[in-house]
């Protein structure tokens, strides 16, 4: 298995950037997730992790050895494509068998390397049939089963499960966890889901416009997003975030004051312009239903989950934050309600910047 | 009327016009086949059985004429294939130009068997065609006789053969190559798999369906050649590019008019292009899977 290392990576058609100088390290049997929308560089930077695209300027080392300029075949890596890739003219075991064969191995060595792979991977039965003829979850077993037979040094797994219907990702999610656990590969894996990605990483790279906007684990990412995108994009719905100003440790903010804690006055006040004007962000769950809350607002939907129901609360016209709440609160549309908001999970950001403010003793 | 009546009437038209032209001569001629018959004569047919055939089969002349066609057919076919997968190879990838060279490589393929007959005559001609020249014969006396010569005869007819049909096949493959999804050769090179490899083991079946067509209709060409030898060589010298086709037509319209052992060995040719069509068909369905 090995660590990577990116260093300075970019990638630019023309001159618009696909993926701005990117620093990045994935350690030794590290499950690392590249999340962001479509067209924010996170496939092009997994393929110039692979080869399979050249980097504009930068490098790419492996285990230490510089490999930016080394043919795919060359980097000791497996890919798992999308749309799995797979040779439609060879059956299954031919498929499996394809890498074992390219490299010469010996054909009672890839008679048993296949069946144990296929064992693996429950796919042992299928393995005399054409991959046309299989589901979509088994064609990326088969896809998988050809990418681990090999022993690579990393996965590389570009939406693995995106062209798999609702009811199989969520197993084929867990089985790729598991593979990963009991391999101990290092992963690289791109998604645009960020449900597979909070599930599945150790490490989360979000990435928009091309650029890095945070590296860190998931519980990270989530409860202390580092600007205004990632707070946006990570959760569904994302973090409700409330342009307001800062005064006399609250915030003022349309439907009521969010009060300050005593850790972020200070910071707010070295950090903000002298017009004091904020961006307020809480997560739905850290809003509830209290008659004495913050937030005053009116029911504009509600929608039941199945565990929880979701409101949406309108606190200004065309303002509407989501709140988390039990399943069995019911509000009426229009109904008016107060929201109070748990004074730990608020968190600031800079209009202008973007991005977030940081305690002091958190780290940074 | 019903909507099945009006149907029919439409389709009447081509159904008569399939009986007279294609369907009665077909079972005329069989019937033919079996029968000492002349067009130009006013005998009717004479019924002689199997005498036709047993005729066909037993004449060294016609068993010559036979492996002929088949000599030709193999080796043009295998070159025109091997000429054609290559260009293919070569024009897969887009490169300033390639559209216009493409067009350009085609254009043998357009042009009339005839037309090219006769001008490739020319080219051929020992004292002023430019054939010999750029293959470095500048000695009239010395210099071969590509037309003329029995042992070249053949081999003439052959290279105007894959000349102009070398880029049909080329067409077709690269109608196959850029089938090939991009995807395929990037899981190769992950796996490792070596240009050779990538070759054999992707490119080749991936463009055998197609491969295999354009080699099925050009053996069926091959078999059928018969405006290209006509043109060139008119059979000869002797009898050295005297193709099944090219014999078949004396028998059948000159001399004697022989109109029943000519539509004997019609039947014979038929049976051998189904024959040898069938085993491509058997092949093609093999590398579809």
């Amino acid at each position: 298995m090995a660590t990577i290392n990116l260093r300075q990576v970019e990638k630019k058609f023309g001159s618009s950037y696909a993926v701005k100088p990117l620093d990045l390290t994935i350690k030794d049997g590290e499950f690392v997730t590249l999340l962001g929308p479509s067209g924010c560089g996170k496939t092009t930077t997994l393929r110039m992790i692979s080869g399979l695209e050249a980097v504009t300027s930068g490098q790419i080392l492996f285990d230490g050895q510089e490999v930016t300029w080394n043919h795919p075949s060359q980097r000791n890596i497996a890919f798992v494509f999308q749309f799995f890739a797979l040779y439609g003219h060879l059956t299954v075991r031919e498929n499996i068998a394809f890498p074992l064969q390219a490299e010469g191995a010996s054909r009672d060595e890839i008679k048993r390397r296949v069946l144990e792979v296929a064992q693996m991977l429950r796919i042992e039965h299928m393995l005399d049939k054409r991959p046309g003829s299989l589901s979509g979850g088994d064609q990326q077993r088969v896809a998988l089963a050809r990418a681990l037979v090999r022993r690579p040094a990393a996965f590389l797994m570009d939406e693995p499960l995106g062209a798999l219907d609702a009811e199989f990702r969520e197993g084929m999610r867990a089985e790729i966890k598991r593979l990963h656990i009991s391999q101990n590969a290092t992963t690289v894996y791109v998604t645009h889901d960020q449900v597979e990605a909070m599930a599945m990483s150790d490490r989360i790279v979000v990435m928009s416009n091309a650029e890095v906007q945070q590296a860190d684990t998931p519980t990270e990412i989530y409860h202390n997003p580092a600007n205004l995108f990632t707070a946006n994009f990570i959760g569904s719905p994302g973090m409700n975030l409330i342009a307001g100003e800062y005064r006399d440790g609250q915030v003022q903010v349309p439907g009521g004051a969010i009060p300050v804690d005593d850790g972020w006055r200070q910071v707010l006040a070295n950090g903000l312009d002298g017009d004091g004007k904020v961006i307020v962000g809480f997560r739905p769950e850290a809003a509830e239903v209290q008659p004495t809350g913050a937030l005053a607002g009116s029911v504009y939907a509600s929608d039941l989950h199945g565990g929880y129901s979701m409101l949406h609360v309108e606190i200004a016209p065309a303002q509407i934050i989501h709140a988390r709440v039990e399943r069995r609160v019911s509000f009426a549309i229009g109904d008016n309600l107060r929201l109070g908001i748990q004074p730990d999970m608020v968190r600031f950001f800079h209009p202008r910047t973007e991005k977030a403010f940081a305690k002091e003793e958190r780290r940074s | 009327m019903s909507d099945t009546r009006i149907v029919q009437i439409f389709i009447l038209p081509t159904v008569i016009l399939l009986i007279c032209m294609n369907i009665f001569p077909l079972i005329y001629s069989l019937f033919l086949s079996f029968t000492r018959f002349s067009v130009i004569s006013d005998a009717p047919p004479e019924w002689v059985g199997l005498a036709n055939y047993q005729a066909i089969l037993t004449d060294p002349r016609f068993w010559n004429n036979f492996a002929i066609t088949g000599r030709y057919a193999l080796v043009s076919v295998a070159l025109q294939t091997i000429i054609g997968f290559g260009l293919a190879m070569l024009l897969r990838t887009k490169f300033k130009g390639s559209g216009i060279l493409t067009t350009l490589i085609l254009v043998p393929m357009m042009l009339s068997p005839i037309v090219v007959a006769v001008f490739w005559k020319l080219i051929f001609n020992p004292s002023a065609g430019i054939f010999n020249y750029l293959l470095g014969f500048t000695n009239i006396n010395t210099s071969p006789e590509w037309l003329g010569q029995t042992d070249l005869a053949l081999w003439a007819v052959v290279i105007v053969d894959v000349w102009m049909w070398s880029p049909f096949v080329m067409l077709l493959a690269l109608a196959g190559l850029s089938a090939i999804p991009d995807y395929l050769y990037e899981a190769a090179a992950i796996d490792r798999a070596s240009a050779w490899f990538q070759f054999r083991r992707i490119t080749l079946p991936q463009v055998m369906p197609l491969l295999l067509i354009a080699v099925l209709f050009r053996t069926i060409e091959a078999f059928k050649q018969f405006d290209l030898v006509m043109g060139l060589t008119g059979g000869g010298p002797g009898d050295a590019t005297e193709t099944v086709s090219i014999r078949l037509y004396k028998l059948a319209f000159q001399g004697q008019y022989d109109t029943g052992m000519s539509s004997a060995l019609a039947y014979v040719i038929l049976v051998i292009i189904i024959a040898v069509s069938n085993l491509y068909i058997r092949q093609l369905n093999k590398a579809r899977g």
